[in-house]
């Protein structure tokens, strides 16, 4: 018979970021319980689908409508001593599954016949098996930071539980975790609801929504957007959604002449200081917010008031900023870097902005880069990236558009943390381009050079983003500088290849979609300059499915591991037409050298259609030529054809590196 | 509508209702009410304390002349620490913001996470910031480590802004129009506090001389720590080494009455000076880390030999181990 189960694990507020991640865990840990214990029942589609987790700043709560109330028994055959053996042996054996002689069967294996007893262990109560693992199960759940509450070496989660559900059936499963015994009551929301509400799996989540409590994430999503309306802002969204058990929107103003600050500066405080959603009316930023409250309503306005006496608190802050810093230009702060540190080893930002500025000459004569390079780090002694730091660069792009700097050095100061994410936008003009691929560019060789290289999940300085910002701006931006240039003179040299050879990779496997064997393959052929390589792996997508391609290049893998195999290295000079035999070989020269011909300075598309069309030529010769001839002089010479071939058409991809079904 | 003064009147007696000690500020500079020994060491060792009181606390490099609403040179704490701290710890801060005059069913109370650390102090914790409607009101801690010592009982820190808290309660926009009580605004109060003190620290205090001060105290604070090690050192003969049995009375009496404490407002005076320095601009890059390593260490010092000194029987024990070498049992 099966059982539904509930188990609810109630604590003080989980910090929202973490909670999507507990929800996973537990629902993961719990289904490798039910197996290893044999105690999930549900194993269809439609059975899986009715179990869930849940969870609110307060709960996470695991439901499985089929769990079997027993074990099942064990049936297992144990093997006895052999037919022959002393009759002591086999009465041994019997006394030891308390059963005697004649109760023991037989089996007949291929080394003869033995005894063997069918042994049935019998299954344990899940309720029993629960009550045992459960306490582990909620205490395995990783969190990034987790915390004591009682005393040092006592039970460790991310916040202090404070109660625990757990009912099978109408059954409680005992247990207990830091003192607090599970049981079938839980709390509501903390205002609102009642401190012990008595529960049973069938009335748990409508108890809930009598005291203030909507269990589904989803469904306070769904409250928030019918707030809010047009929720441009998921993340968040996300945020508020775990930060409340009830979620109420509010709608609140502010006094039109703070719209006179940057609309960057007043979204930054709405949203990431006080969690507000911003509003805009026909694309511009409007004087009002909604606010998303643990609450059931607002009627008096009370809450109204509250926060918007905190945002105009939060604006006249910013306006304070903005009116300090104008006293000093941008320019005029640059000196002053050398009281902000970059990192111990590496000096100061006026440092990294003197390094900066010169990887900004070495990859082009710009001037506006140059002068947005040398201002690009001055914000970071502003009043207002103190107070806001998020806003670092937005701010000095800003400050420099009113000191009356030209539209392509602002916007370049403006732009080049970016891109801050793969879903961001590179900088807009080739001056912010180039401004953040030299900031991305020291920090990543600074910090290898002086040995801070990530490693697995360690990465402080965040040096993969900053990689993988430079290979987008290179790619989007169709910068066609030599980076392997840019990577010598390094002390880690061949480390820091490695690394951003992983970030190339990534960057067109797993953002732009490409087959990992076609990034192999082109890669192999280089990766100096990125441009090319997307231009080469369009080419090779759009060749790869015609007839020709995929068996050409199964004969270019076998013409490697030929030239392997002879220990081929090619130095021995060019083919000699003479010792061509007639006919599949001689037609295979003609048509390569046609081709080769042919397909010189022609775009990489039609060049590797031309090349896939050697194809019939090569199988022929592959058909009818035997490369291993007897006359080492016939041999050398076709090794050397096959090697000309190779290395001629491999500057675009190395074709060996292309999976092929045969 | 209370006053200033009424809200914290109210507040001392809510807690003072529920078994806690209403201490008196301390009479040192401190930068937050963590620092007082009656958090900074009586959070240590496994004695119960349930203790609460407000303590000003100056922060030189939030001065802003008097002229910004919200910032202040120096701003009262109610500082609380309930250790260890009771299941219904949540509840029972919740009850104080009712003692206020706050109905929370008319209110948006939130819980967001934020971690303490004070690297100065080998200490931190795990809690939130609250926020009501919007305004951050306190900070709530559980303290996992101080003076780089795991808590044997983990106590709880709240943490009222009580400028802010008043402000709400009196909807003002600006904590200098808050009405302190005795028909008195916090500006008629504190603002010749808030302009001097920053001129002071901003343009005037003399760098050499706070550098002068800064050595002095580090240099007494580390004499009195070099002094305590005496006392728990093993002798050079062997005597009182790890195999003695015997506890020795009257190095244990000698321990007791060693002033530990004043090592710490030694301590205390460097942190400031730390503080002070800094708001002046005077601390190049380089030397910022060295100098906070500086004021950990006398930190981190004086905790472990309080946390010896508070148990003497476990200190003759175990002499020789964390407290003789303070630097170097933290990381």
């Amino acid at each position: 018979m099966s059982l539904p189960f509930l188990l609810e694990i109630g604590t003080e507020e989980i910090p929202d970021w973490m909670i999507d991640g507990a929800r996973q865990q537990l629902a993961e840990l719990f289904d490798q319980l039910s197996m290893s214990k044999g105690i999930g029942a549900g194993t269809s589609k439609q059975e899986r689908e009715r179990a869930w987790v849940e969870a609110t700043p307060r709960r996470i709560a695991l439901y499985s409508e089929y769990v079997n109330e027993r074990q099942a028994d064990l049936h297992r055959t144990v093997s006895g001593p052999p037919r022959s053996a002393a009759k002591a042996a086999v009465e041994g054996f019997a006394r030891r599954y308390g059963v005697s002689r004649d109760q023991l069967g037989t089996q007949v294996t291929a080394k003869g016949e033995y005894y063997c007893f069918a042994e049935r262990v019998l299954g344990r109560a899940t309720c029993d098996v629960l009550a045992e693992s459960l306490p582990e199960v909620i205490l395995n759940i990783q969190w990034p930071k987790a915390m004591y509450w009682t005393a040092k070496n006592g039970s460790r989660f991310i916040r202090p539980i404070r109660w625990i559900v757990a009912l099978l059936g109408d059954e409680v499963i005992p247990f207990e975790i830091a003192g607090v015994m599970s049981g079938n009551v839980t709390s509501g929301h903390r205002i609102l609801g009642a401190a012990q509400i008595p529960v049973t799996i069938a009335n748990y989540k409508s108890e809930l929504e009598k005291n203030f409590v909507i269990l589904s994430a989803n469904d306070r999503a769904k409250r928030i957007r019918r707030g809010v309306g047009a929720v441009q802002d998921e993340g968040l969204l996300q945020t508020l959604v775990y930060l409340t058990e009830y979620p109420t929107v509010i709608s609140g103003s502010f006094d039109p002449e703070y719209l006179k600050l940057p609309a960057e500066v007043l979204v930054t405080v709405m949203r990431h200081h006080q969690k507000y959603f911003a509003v805009y009316e026909n694309g511009q930023l409007a004087n009002r917010f909604f606010a998303v409250t643990n609450t059931d309503g607002d009627p008096e306005g009370i809450i109204r008031q509250g926060n918007e006496r905190v945002l105009r608190a939060r604006f006249n802050d910013a306006r304070f900023f903005w009116d300090t810093d104008q006293h000093k230009q941008l320019a005029d702060r640059v000196a002053d870097l050398a009281h902000v540190t970059f990192q111990a080893k590496l000096g100061t930002y006026l440092e990294k902005t003197a390094r900066v500025e010169a990887l900004a000459r070495e990859l082009e004569e710009c001037p506006s880069a140059l002068r947005a390079a040398h201002l690009s780090k001055a914000d970071l002694t502003t009043e207002m990236v103190k107070e806001f730091t998020e806003l670092q660069g937005v701010v000095g792009g800003l400050y420099a558009r009113e000191q009356g700097e030209p539209e392509e050095v602002w916007q370049a100061i403006y732009d080049h943390y970016k891109p801050v994410s793969m879903e961001d936008s590179i900088p807009r003009n080739r001056a912010g381009q180039l401004v953040s691929i030299a900031d991305k560019l020291d920090t990543v060789t600074s910090c290898f050079a002086i040995g801070l290289i990530p490693s697995g999940s360690k990465d402080p300085f965040a040096l993969r983003r900053a990689a993988q910002g430079i290979v987008k701006i290179l790619v989007e931006g169709k910068l066609r500088f030599g980076l392997k240039k840019l990577l010598t003179n390094n002390a880690q040299g061949p480390k820091l290849e490695e690394f951003f050879l992983d970030r190339i990779r990534y960057y067109f496997k797993d953002i732009r979609g490409f087959k990992y064997d076609e990034v192999n393959a082109v890669l192999a052929s280089g990766w100096d300059d990125l441009v090319d390589v997307e231009e080469r792996l369009v080419a090779i997508q759009a060749v790869r499915p015609t007839e020709n391609f995929e068996p050409l290049a199964a004969s270019f893998k076998r013409i490697q591991n030929i030239l392997k195999q002879a220990q081929f290295t090619g130095n021995g000079g060019a083919i000699d037409p003479a010792l061509l035999e007639p006919g599949p070989e001689v037609d295979l020269y003609t048509e390569f050298q046609d081709v080769r011909s042919r397909a010189a300075n022609q775009p990489y598309r039609p060049a590797l259609e031309l090349i896939a069309s050697l194809r019939p030529k090569v199988d022929l010769f592959f058909d009818k030529v035997l490369v291993n001839a007897p006359d080492a002089k016939i041999r050398q010479n076709r090794l050397t054809l096959l090697h000309t071939l190779l290395a001629e058409f491999s500057t675009i991809a190395d074709f060996s590196e292309i999976v092929t079904n045969g | 509508m209370d006053s200033y003064q009424e809200i914290i009147f109210k507040l001392k007696k809510y807690w003072s209702d529920r078994d806690c000690i209403i201490q008196e500020p301390y009479d040192l500079e401190v930068g937050a009410g963590t620092m007082c020994p009656e958090t900074f060491l009586r959070v240590l060792g496994p004695q119960p304390y349930r203790v609460a009181y407000v303590q000003p606390s100056r922060r030189p490099a939030d001065g802003r002349y008097g002229e910004n609403p919200n910032r202040l040179y120096k701003h009262m704490q109610l500082q609380v620490i309930l250790k260890p701290s009771p299941a219904d710890v949540i509840d029972q801060y919740l009850g104080s913001l009712g003692a206020i005059g706050i109905d929370l069913r008319k209110h948006d109370i939130k819980f967001e996470e934020d971690n303490w650390e004070a690297p100065t102090l080998g200490a931190w914790g795990i809690g939130w910031q609250v926020m009501l409607d919007g305004l951050e009101i306190t900070q709530f801690t559980y303290f996992q480590q101080c003076g780089g010592i795991d808590l044997d009982l983990v106590p709880a820190e709240l943490t009222y802004g009580l400028e802010r808290l008043a402000a709400f309660l009196q909807l003002k926009d600006s904590i200098y129009d808050v009405e302190w009580g005795g028909g008195a605004t916090y500006r008629d109060v504190r603002f010749n506090d808030e302009l001097q003190f920053s001129v002071y620290n901003f343009e005037m205090a003399n760098v050499e001389t706070l550098w002068k001060l800064f050595d002095l105290h580090e240099g007494e604070a580390a004499r009195l720590l070099a002094e305590y090690r005496k006392l728990v050192k093993p002798l050079p003969d062997g005597r009182g080494s790890e195999t003695a049995t015997e506890p020795r009375p009257s190095g244990s009496a000698d321990k007791l009455r060693f002033p530990l404490l004043p090592a710490y407002e030694h301590v205390l005076h460097c942190s400031h000076l730390f503080n002070t320095l800094d708001a002046r601009g005077a601390i190049s890059v380089t030397e910022r880390v060295a100098v906070i390593a500086r004021v950990r260490k006398i930190a981190v010092g004086v905790a472990q030999a309080w946390v010896d000194q508070q148990e003497p029987d476990a200190a003759t024990r175990r002499h020789g181990d964390a407290a003789s070498e303070p630097a170097e049992a933290v990381r």
